[in-house]
């Protein structure tokens, strides 16, 4: 049986987080009604002209730091031409002849990929098909928002390090702020190129382009799936056809969209209506000096810096909101890893329930939550509940004063609690001095109760330890 | 006809605009059938910074479709005859601007010019025509034809009306990322009309094959008359011009066929009523809404940038482009201005161009370099043929040397009239 290889290539298109589009003032904003955000130009009226939006620029550059590349200090914009409804002026503005960045490479393990190049370009419209009356619909909203394209050199070798790649880009481009990657909003778009070829073979296979993937596990699929019928055809002594195919979800396989005949030519020449972008090098290198820490970074700073467990980094970094949270209460005085345990357990549990991204609490209220527990103003069922009281707003102060969950260090007090409470559980006292040493947690709750939960419980542990061994 | 819509207005400084040249809430139609029902939500920055100095549209003017034509006979809405001899057209594409300034039915009219069609018509019609300087008036509102190419300029009797029009609407504009500003130096408040120490230089292959014999007979007349006013006038030589039509129509219809691709019918103007799909409906819409001579463009320029050919056609012309812009350079390192005919002929018979189309894109050589090179130029009567027809005489100057070329074509005009025909 022969042994078979899977090259494979990414092309993944990315919508920059700019406010507005790449050539004109329209609004990014997802979820809009429909042709609400366009206007002259991102409608292809007559007579109009893009502007270039410099914002764009910046987080194209950015990216291309962040994935290695070297940016081309000139760069041009190039008018891809083709019919298509979802594209108004029958072309787009695009980089072909000299793309911003080139040259890069990711690191996913012990593995090197390779970017080949990173362009910018703009979107085109959204067509939203309704079965039941036959018709498709125009939504210009997303016409001339501005995406980056990155187009990796074919490296990769298993859906592995796909996924793994895919995973390292999302997070090194949402925590520098140039997108917010998400597939299920199509801020992030990944085209898989896919060819197959004998182990050891010199030239590579011919490949196929797959699109229409929305997850990274729909991707590591298809690449399973696509592999597979290229081998069988193979096997079969047919030969692949270089086509693109389109992923169904459903079906778990791909069609044939478009073959190599009906390839188009699409004319590309320079766009006359933008001047050529000339960088200079001080431009480039502040923004090199003034890019965000990488998530993979600030995981190596809290464990080097913070005495934080790789654990801990990870489930922080995981969210970029979550982390920000942290970092600001950090920043306020929180020690670190009280902070992070706070941050893994609670914030991350009443975020959840409130199903949000951001976290509403303040970080300045969680430093004050652990200031007072740390200086055993509150023990640690009441530093929950208020927690909870204050998580989308309040102060901790008042909070505590209002429901009188300050802490009682008072030792008459507890004491007096304790023997009433053994008074009162005279049979499980006899229990636990008989030796069964699980009662010891039973009579603990029942004189928190007494003291309503306001005794620190180590405090009524060694009292109550005290009590018990001077009974004879 | 002259106007395509009329908006009747009264007062010392009526303006004519091109009907490519978008006025908010007045019909634009290109002079083509395809944009059809077509108004726009916004007007070109040219027009509103004119309106803004009190000039009032007295109406947009007709045009060969969408610019693409010499002698206003590609217009879908008829052409428009020559004011001087109705047998004759006013050229082109800006037929109905200089038509109009012709006949006194405004104080000036705009026009855009992308391989002559500023300059071309007012030689036709015996009026002054202004190409300025690429860049320097915004392209924001202007329906394209040829992005590289396109400027919208004056038309009006003398070349101080010119001048006026060209320094309120010229000027950087947020809107166009092609537009550019005029240092003050480069842009005076007044003409001064100075030709004296002016050195002109008159290019041997302009004057060769193909040029009428009265036509060339009035522009070295108005060469001895710039002399007599104080000018050096010496010969000179650009070998590339030979090369100039070639390559402008490989670059004007490359780009106009990518410019013209967004009139599809979807959003506006013409769509065809009969069609089965979305493919069907371009093809129909577009078959049916542009005229021959636009399809004729379309396709060559399509061709030219289609796989294979790339190279051999399209870049080739961008490097004789280069070219040009470089003997240009030469040129204006030794003279000031550059003179020659605007076009070979007087204006031709109606339907006499329409038989060669070859000899019609030929006609163009004397206006075409400019374009390419982004340089001012104007065309300012310099006298009439022996029919009574109308001759123009063309200044060119030195990229962003706008000014200069104005105010030499105002000297002149001073001296001899603003008809050219003072001796």
């Amino acid at each position: 049986m022969k042994q078979y290889e899977i090259v494979i290539g990414l092309e993944t298109h990315v919508e920059l987080a700019t406010e507005s589009k790449i050539f004109c003032g329209c609004s990014t904003q997802f979820g809009a009604e429909p042709n609400t955000q366009c206007c002259p130009v991102c409608t292809g009226m007559p007579g109009v002209l893009p502007v270039l939006n410099e914002r764009v620029v910046e987080l194209a550059v950015r990216a291309g730091l962040a994935l290695g590349c070297s940016i081309n200090l000139e760069n041009r914009f190039d008018r891809k031409n083709y019919f298509y409804p979802d594209l108004p002026k029958a072309y787009q503005i695009s980089q072909l002849y000299a793309p911003i960045c080139v040259n890069g490479q990711v690191q996913i393990g012990e593995k090197t990929i390779g970017i080949h190049e990173i362009h910018m370009e703009e979107d085109a419209a959204g067509l939203y098909h309704d079965p039941f009356l036959e018709q498709t619909r125009v939504d210009y909203n997303r016409c001339g928002v501005p995406l980056i394209e990155i187009v990796t050199e074919p490296d990769f070798r298993s859906a592995a390090e796909v996924v793994a790649y895919l995973e390292r880009l999302k997070e090194r481009l949402v925590y520098l702020g140039v997108s917010d990657c998400k597939m299920q909003e199509g801020s992030l778009r990944v085209d898989v190129n896919l060819s197959v070829r004998a182990m050891g073979a010199a030239e590579y296979g011919t490949r196929t382009e797959m699109k229409n993937l929305n997850s990274f596990k729909a991707i590591a699929r298809a690449i399973e799936v696509e592999a597979r019928r290229q081998i069988e055809r193979l096997e079969a002594g047919e030969r692949v056809i270089q086509e693109t195919r389109r992923w169904d979800e459903n079906k778990d396989m791909s069609y044939s969209m478009r073959s190599k005949e009906d390839a188009q030519d699409y004319r590309y020449f320079p766009e006359p209506d933008l001047s050529v972008i000339h960088l200079n090098k001080a431009y480039v290198d502040a923004l090199a000096a003034s890019q965000a820490e990488l998530a993979e970074e600030k995981r190596a700073r809290y464990v080097a810096q913070w005495g934080l467990t790789e654990y801990d980094a990870v489930t922080i970094t995981a969210e970029r909101a979550v982390c920000q949270f942290f970092e600001e209460a950090v920043a306020l005085g929180a020690p670190p890893k009280e902070c992070a345990n706070w941050v893994m357990g609670q914030v991350l549990r009443r975020r959840k329930e409130e199903g949000a991204v951001e976290v509403a609490l303040a970080p300045q209220a969680l430093v004050r939550i652990l200031q007072l527990l740390d200086a055993g103003k509150i023990n640690r069922g009441a530093a929950v509940v208020v927690f909870d009281a204050v998580y989308l707003g309040g102060d901790v102060d008042e909070v505590i004063a209002q429901q009188g969950l300050e802490q009682v260090n008072d030792d008459a007090f507890v004491r007096g609690c304790i023997a009433e409470m053994l008074q009162e559980q005279a049979a499980a006292l006899a229990q636990y001095r008989a030796g069964e040493e699980k009662v010891f947690g039973f009579l603990i709750g029942q004189v928190m109760k007494k003291t309503k939960g306001k005794a620190a419980p180590e405090h009524v542990t060694r009292l109550l330890k005290e009590t018990i061994s001077a009974l004879q | 006809m002259i106007f395509i819509t009329e908006t009747p207005t009264t007062g010392a400084k009526r303006l004519a605009v091109k009907d490519n040249i978008c006025v908010k809430g007045v019909p634009a139609t290109a002079g083509s059938r395809i944009l059809e029902g077509f108004v726009p939500p916004y007007s070109a920055t040219a027009y509103e910074r004119l309106e803004q100095v009190g000039w009032s549209l007295c109406g947009k003017t007709n045009m060969d479709e969408f610019g693409m034509g010499s002698t206003g006979e590609t217009s879908a809405f008829g052409a428009t005859r020559n004011p001087v001899d109705a047998t004759r057209v006013a050229g082109g594409s800006s037929s109905g601007s200089a038509a109009a300034v012709a006949q006194g039915l405004c104080e000036a009219a705009l026009g855009s010019d992308t391989g002559g069609s500023i300059r071309q018509p007012a030689s036709y019609c015996g009026v002054t025509g202004f190409k300025p300087s690429y860049g320097t008036v915004s392209r924001y509102g202007l329906i394209a034809y040829a992005s590289s190419l396109d400027q919208i300029g004056p038309i009006a009797k003398t070349a101080q009306t010119c001048f006026e029009v060209f320094r309120d609407m010229c000027g950087a504009d947020a809107r166009d990322m092609t537009s550019c500003a005029l240092a003050e130096d480069f842009l005076p408040t007044q003409l001064e009309g100075r030709v004296k120490g002016l050195r002109i230089g008159m290019p041997r292959e302009c004057f060769g094959a193909g040029l009428d014999a009265q036509v060339e007979a009035a522009v070295r007349s108005t060469a001895q008359r710039l002399q007599a006013l104080g000018a050096e006038v010496v010969e000179c030589s650009m070998p590339s011009f030979s090369a100039a039509v070639a390559a402008y129509y490989i670059l004007a219809c490359a780009e106009a066929s990518s410019n013209l691709a967004r009139y599809d019918g979807v959003r506006y103007g013409h769509r065809s009523a009969a069609a089965e799909s979305v493919t069907e409906m371009y093809v129909n819409t577009r078959s049916e809404g542009f005229g021959s001579e636009v399809q004729r463009r379309i396709l060559l320029g399509s061709f030219v940038l289609s796989s294979g050919y790339y190279d051999a056609y399209y870049k080739k012309a961008a490097a004789v482009r280069a070219v040009i812009r470089r003997d240009f350079a030469q040129l204006f390192a030794q003279c000031d201005l550059l003179l020659m005919p605007t076009a070979p002929t007087v204006a031709p018979k109606l339907r006499e161009s329409l038989q060669d189309r070859l000899a019609m894109y030929q006609a163009d050589l004397y206006t075409v370099p400019m374009n390419l090179a982004g340089l001012p130029a104007i065309s300012m009567p310099c006298g009439k043929n022996s029919a009574g027809l109308p001759i123009g005489a063309q200044l060119v100057g030195g990229y962003l040397q706008d000014a200069r070329v104005l105010d030499a074509a105002h000297g002149f005009q001073c001296a001899y009239g603003w008809e050219g025909m003072g001796r």
